[in-house]
Parts: structure tokens; C-alpha cells; sequence
């Protein structure tokens, strides 16, 4: 099957060689359309590092890149600015709309760049900010908005353009805990709706609860995958992988055996 | 896409944006004034020499071309008319006066004396030349006409000093020339032998049978090369200087100074234009830097980005440009004649074209920063 995504021993390296640093080393991870992946991790653990390479922002040092069956090694700047504003969705964590547009036009901002605002375009950034429960703020300039209702424009413009993957940089660094819950779980449901794989870099394990798969990483390489559903809930739930180990070997009987298992196992590294 | 953002980003923030644009307006009305002063200033000078009907001019040789300094007699010019491919010559003397208006003020004028006839004569909008050398007439300038309300036919009193007393001549008006500054004073033309008996002097009627002039006026005979007949001059007569026009405008006392003085006022007010349009708008981009990455970062190309900044430099400009020669010209509507303030086409438009180039020489740093802004700082920012 192809995904919409797709590293082979993607690599990072920082510095000559001898002194240099491995920010990524020799990550490989594949995400399909309608998949919805929260890349998590300490600071210094490359999750960052490896989002700028997979935004194509960043050239790896090894290591080959695809998105939607196209080599990002194989372009050049020019194509690569191009391919960004075609196939990439982005958010992050400030400073994501223009001051000067309104919600709307910030919107229609990739659809301009695409040469793509036609009449279906402006329907589509209209339903999606509609979507968004922005219906009464399409007019409003972002200093006009709330951090969670920005944070939903720059959702909108994100996908508007039906991108192949939608990248997202701590979506709810800036928002309280209420606010960020249901940033994260409107995103999580237009990734689904609208087929888009979805990588989302949070420091806030609590946020993960939303995705389909947790991908942690620490000293630039994955130390393990969560895919289960009940082990991520489990991992919202506590808010660090040590706490949902410690929960699980704590309280055996109030869980299923499995879970606590997988668990125990989920601290070790390599365990995948 | 480039044009787009420009124009949004101008019409948001017009506010700010107005602000610098009346900053390029102050700048183009200080500009557009010191270049009509120079201008002005520069016809007060040269206006006389300037609309002369003569190729070349005869002045002492020790006088460095300095027209007041300069003394001809009646012997060199006739001299200089027996000179191989010189068509006419006229002599041409100046003096100062004034001439008393009817309300009882007077205007300084200069005092110029010509041979009816020959080379030097003005050009006339009314009336008719002056007709003998003793005559009592005069040619008056329009300005001064207007100002006095005289015309063809009237008379008019001049009043110089002569030894130790003011003396009264009354004159009448046979002529109305066209505008002829002599060194910031309009020009009364009269018959030489009256010119000579008019103008000041130290003793009173201290008259000479043969009036000296300053200079000679040299028409060329048509096919005559300036170079050779000037070098004929100078062979055959003694104790001459001859040169064309310009140079002896260039040579009067003053003129090349004030000129330079008026550049460089210009000159530095365009710098200063520069400078401040630059680090506005080098500002503004340091200000956009997260936000320019971010536009970066979602797919806008460098050329758009950079297009962008430059479309808004040129949107101020323009604001700024044209508002301020709205502005000077309003201004320019009530200031008084008295001030040497002359705008033509020819010096607004090199005002303008040297002003339109302050946005895009000052903005040239802030597109070059911008271009050089990373889209990655979109996601490394706070990091």
C-alpha cells in the first residue's frame, strides 16, 4: 500500500564531522491518508527537527522523504516552495495568520497561492471555517479572534487546499486545557473526514488523546509506538508514559492484564 | 499574489503606512522648493545674459568676465564690428536706480543702457523701441508695469544719486519688454547717452562726451564658428576677454556658490529621505520576520515576498510624492512673487524622478532582509 507519508532512515546531523550532534537518527515511519499520528517527546528529542524535514524545510543529511509518492530529495528550493504550498497543510504555534487579512482571506490565502480560488474553492474555506464554529467570525481580523479561534482559522487553512499531509507544530501550546481539548478534536475529525494524514508535534500527552497513534521519541530516535487504543487513552489519561507504567503495575486488577503488560513493556526501549 | 498582500497589508495598516507617506510628502514639498528656489534664484541671475541676442560677449580683460566690473569703450566696439564674421555688435552698460510707483514706494531696478538699434535690444510685447540715443524714453519690464500700473505713453520717475543728492528723472514708457532680471533687479532699458546721464554717479553732472559701456554684445555672421571669431578678437584687440554666455553666467560672483549651496540642500534631503524610508521600513520587516517565515514556510515564494515589500515602498512613494506636490503646489499659490521661487517642468520633473527613487534606494536593505528571512524560523520559533 502507499502512504501519504513515508521516511526510510531519515537522519539529521548538526555540526562537522567528529563533533557532530544527532538530532534524528535513521528515523523510518509511514502514515496513511486518514491517519492521524502525535509525534511526541522531551525537548532535544528531534520530534521538531524531524517536523521541519517532513515539511520539506529541511533537508536531511541521509535519508529519503516522501510525501504522496514524491521524492523531497529530488526538488529543488523553487519546487519544494511549490510543493509545500500544494501538498502541505500547516500549523503552528504562533504567529499563524497574516494580521492584515481576516479569517476568511486567511483561509483563501492557499487557494490564492495555488491559483485555485474559484467559486467551489471560496465555498470550501467558507464550509470549512463554517465547520469550524467561525460562521459568525469569516470577517473578523485575527486580533479580532481568541487564541482558540486562530488556532481554528489556521485548522481551516491547513486544509483547505486538500493537502496530501497536514503538519501541525504545538497546536495548543497557546491555549488553556479546555480551549486546547477541543482544538485538537476538531482537527482529529477533519483528519478523518477528509482523508488527510495527520502528524501533530505536542510536548502535552494529554492531547494525544485524540489520535490514532503516539510515536515517542527521545534522543532523536523512536523509542516506541502506541497504537492501541486503550493504551493512548491511558497515556492522556496519566500525561507521561512513567505515570501510565506506574499506574499499570499499581492497580494490576483494575485493568485488563493486557494493558498493564503492554505497559510494563511500553517503558522499555525498543520494545516495538 | 504579490500585489494582493502589498495592497491589504497597505490598506489594514493605512495608518501607519500614511504616516511615512507624509513623511516622503514633508521631503517632497522641501525638495520641490529648493529646486524652484535654485530655479528662481538662478534666473534672478542669469535671466539678462540668458535671453541676450548675442553668441558671444566682449568684456575687459582683467575684469574676469564680472559684467559690473568690466569697462568697453565706443572705440573697441567699433573695433570689434570690423571683426571677420561678426554680424552686429552693441554696446551694453548697467547701473542701478530706482524707480518711484505712484503709491509712493519706489523699486530698486537696474539701469540699462542700450544702443537704439543694435545688438542688446529686448524683445517688446507693446509699444516700440527707443527711437534716439538722448532720448528721455525707457523700456520698462511687464513685472514691473504691472506693478506700478503704467504702460506705453506714461511717465515714470527714476531716482538716482547724483554726487550728493537724489535726483529726479522723469521718463516716458515707449515699450513694455518681457521679464529680464538683472541680478535680481528688473531691467529699465534706455538710450545709452541717457543711461549715462541718469546713472549715479559722484559728481553731479559729471557727463562724458563718450560713454563707456561694460560689456560688448556680439551677434555672429551666420556660418561663423564662436572659436575662430574669438580668437580674432583677441588677436586684434587689446585689453579683451571674450567668452559665450554660460561661461560668463558661471563667472559671476556668486553664482556657481549659491548654485552648489542649492544642490547640496537638495541633494541632502534626498539622502535624508533615503535613510528615513529605509530604516522605516527595515524596521517594519524585523517586525514581520516570524511572519514572513510563516509565509514562507506555507508555500509563498521568495519573488512574491519580495514583490510584496516592493509594491508597498512604491505605494508610498507614490502617496507621498504626489501628496506632497499637492501640497506645494497650494503653497506655492500664496507665496509672494518677491520670493525667487520659479517651478517649470523641467526642474519638477528631475524633483520627482530623483524623489521617486528614495523608497526603492531605502527599501532596497528591508526586500533584501526579507528574501533572506528562513521559512524554517516558522517552526523554530520559541525553541
Amino acid at each position: 500500500m502507499t502512504y501519504a507519508l513515508q521516511t526510510e532512515a531519515v537522519t539529521k546531523m548538526y555540526g562537522q564531522t567528529g563533533t557532530s550532534t544527532l538530532a534524528v537518527d535513521a528515523v523510518s515511519l509511514a502514515v496513511s491518508a486518514g491517519e492521524f499520528v502525535a509525534l511526541v517527546g522531551p525537548s532535544g528529542s528531534g520530534k521538531t527537527t524531524l517536523l521541519a524535514m517532513l515539511a520539506a524545510l529541511l533537508n536531511p543529511s541521509e535519508g529519503r522523504i516522501r510525501i504522496d509518492g514524491q521524492d523531497l530529495a529530488a526538488m529543488n528550493d523553487k519546487e519544494r516552495t511549490r510543493f509545500r504550498g500544494e501538498k502541505i497543510g500547516f500549523t503552528f504555534q504562533a504567529n499563524n495568520l497574516l494580521p492584515y487579512l481576516t479569517a476568511l482571506e486567511n483561509v483563501e490565502l492557499m487557494l490564492r497561492l495555488n491559483g485555485r480560488l474559484d467559486t467551489a474553492g471560496k465555498a470550501r474555506a467558507r464550509g470549512l471555517l463554517e465547520r469550524l464554529g467561525l460562521a459568525d467570525r469569516l470577517n473578523n481580523l485575527p486580533s479580532q479572534l481568541s487564541g482558540g479561534q486562530q488556532q481554528r482559522v489556521a485548522i481551516a487553512r491547513a486544509l483547505v487546499h486538500n493537502p496530501a499531509v497536514v503538519l501541525a507544530d504545538e497546536p495548543t501550546a497557546s491555549l488553556d486545557t479546555e480551549r486546547a481539548f477541543q482544538v485538537v478534536e476538531t482537527f482529529a475529525s477533519l483528519i478523518h473526514e477528509q482523508q488527510r494524514a495527520g502528524i501533530m508535534v505536542t510536548h502535552d500527552l494529554r492531547m494525544v488523546k485524540y489520535v490514532d497513534r503516539v510515536i515517542h521519541m527521545v534522543d532523536g530516535i523512536i523509542r516506541n509506538e502506541v497504537s492501541d487504543r486503550q493504551q493512548i487513552e491511558l497515556l492522556a489519561l496519566t500525561g507521561s508514559f512513567e505515570a501510565a507504567e506506574q499506574f499499570a503495575l499499581q492497580s494490576p486488577g483494575g485493568l485488563p492484564g493486557v494493558l498493564a503488560q503492554s505497559l510494563a513493556a511500553f517503558a522499555l526501549p525498543g520494545s516495538h | 499574489m504579490a500585489f494582493y498582500l502589498a495592497i491589504k497589508e497597505f490598506w489594514r495598516a493605512r495608518g501607519r503606512f500614511m504616516l511615512f507617506s507624509l513623511v516622503i510628502a514633508l521631503i517632497t514639498v522641501l525638495v520641490l522648493f529648493v529646486a524652484a528656489l535654485g530655479r528662481g534664484l538662478s534666473d534672478a541671475n542669469r535671466q539678462f545674459i540668458d535671453k541676450l541676442d548675442a553668441d558671444v560677449l566682449v568684456t575687459q580683460e582683467n575684469a574676469d568676465l564680472v559684467l559690473t566690473a568690466s569697462r568697453v569703450s565706443g572705440q573697441t566696439l567699433n573695433e570689434v564690428r570690423r571683426i571677420e564674421g561678426v554680424q552686429a555688435a552693441g554696446l551694453l552698460a548697467f547701473s542701478n536706480a530706482s524707480l518711484l510707483l505712484p503709491d509712493g514706494e519706489d523699486v530698486d531696478v537696474s539701469l540699462v543702457g542700450i544702443e537704439p538699434g543694435q545688438v542688446g535690444a529686448p524683445t517688446l510685447l507693446e509699444g516700440s523701441d527707443l527711437r534716439n540715443r538722448y532720448g528721455n524714453q525707457l523700456l520698462l519690464d511687464e513685472n514691473i508695469a504691472r506693478q506700478a500700473g503704467v504702460g506705453v505713453g506714461d511717465e515714470v520717475v527714476l531716482e538716482t544719486i547724483q554726487g550728493s543728492e537724489t535726483e529726479s528723472f522723469t521718463l516716458t514708457v515707449v515699450g513694455i519688454t518681457d521679464e529680464r532680471q538683472f541680478f535680481f533687479a528688473p531691467s529699465v532699458y534706455l538710450p545709452l547717452y541717457t543711461w549715462d546721464k541718469v546713472k549715479p554717479q559722484a559728481e553731479a553732472s559729471a557727463r562724458s562726451s563718450a560713454p563707456l559701456g561694460n560689456i560688448i554684445a556680439v551677434q555672429l555672421a551666420e556660418g561663423a564658428s564662436a572659436d575662430d571669431v574669438s580668437a580674432r578678437i583677441l588677436a586684434r584687440i587689446d585689453d579683451v576677454a571674450v567668452a559665450d554666455k554660460e561661461t560668463v553666467v558661471s563667472a559671476q560672483p556668486g553664482y556657481t556658490a549659491q548654485q552648489g549651496t542649492v544642490s547640496a540642500q537638495r541633494g541632502f534631503a534626498l539622502v535624508i529621505g533615503v535613510l528615513v524610508v529605509g530604516g522605516f521600513f527595515q524596521i517594519q520587516t524585523l517586525q514581520k520576520v516570524p511572519q514572513i517565515g510563516m509565509l514562507k514556510a506555507i508555500g509563498v515564494r521568495n519573488r512574491t515576498v519580495a514583490l510584496s515589500a516592493f509594491y508597498q515602498i512604491l505605494i508610498v512613494t507614490v502617496v507621498g510624492v504626489a501628496l506632497g506636490g499637492l501640497v506645494t503646489f497650494l503653497l506655492a499659490l500664496g507665496i509672494p512673487p518677491v520670493v525667487p521661487l520659479r517651478f517649470t517642468f523641467a526642474t519638477i520633473a528631475a524633483a520627482v524622478g530623483s524623489l521617486m527613487l528614495i523608497g526603492p534606494l531605502g527599501g532596497m536593505v528591508s526586500v533584501r532582509l526579507a528574501v533572506r528571512i528562513e521559512p524554517l524560523s516558522a517552526i523554530a520559533q520559541g525553541k
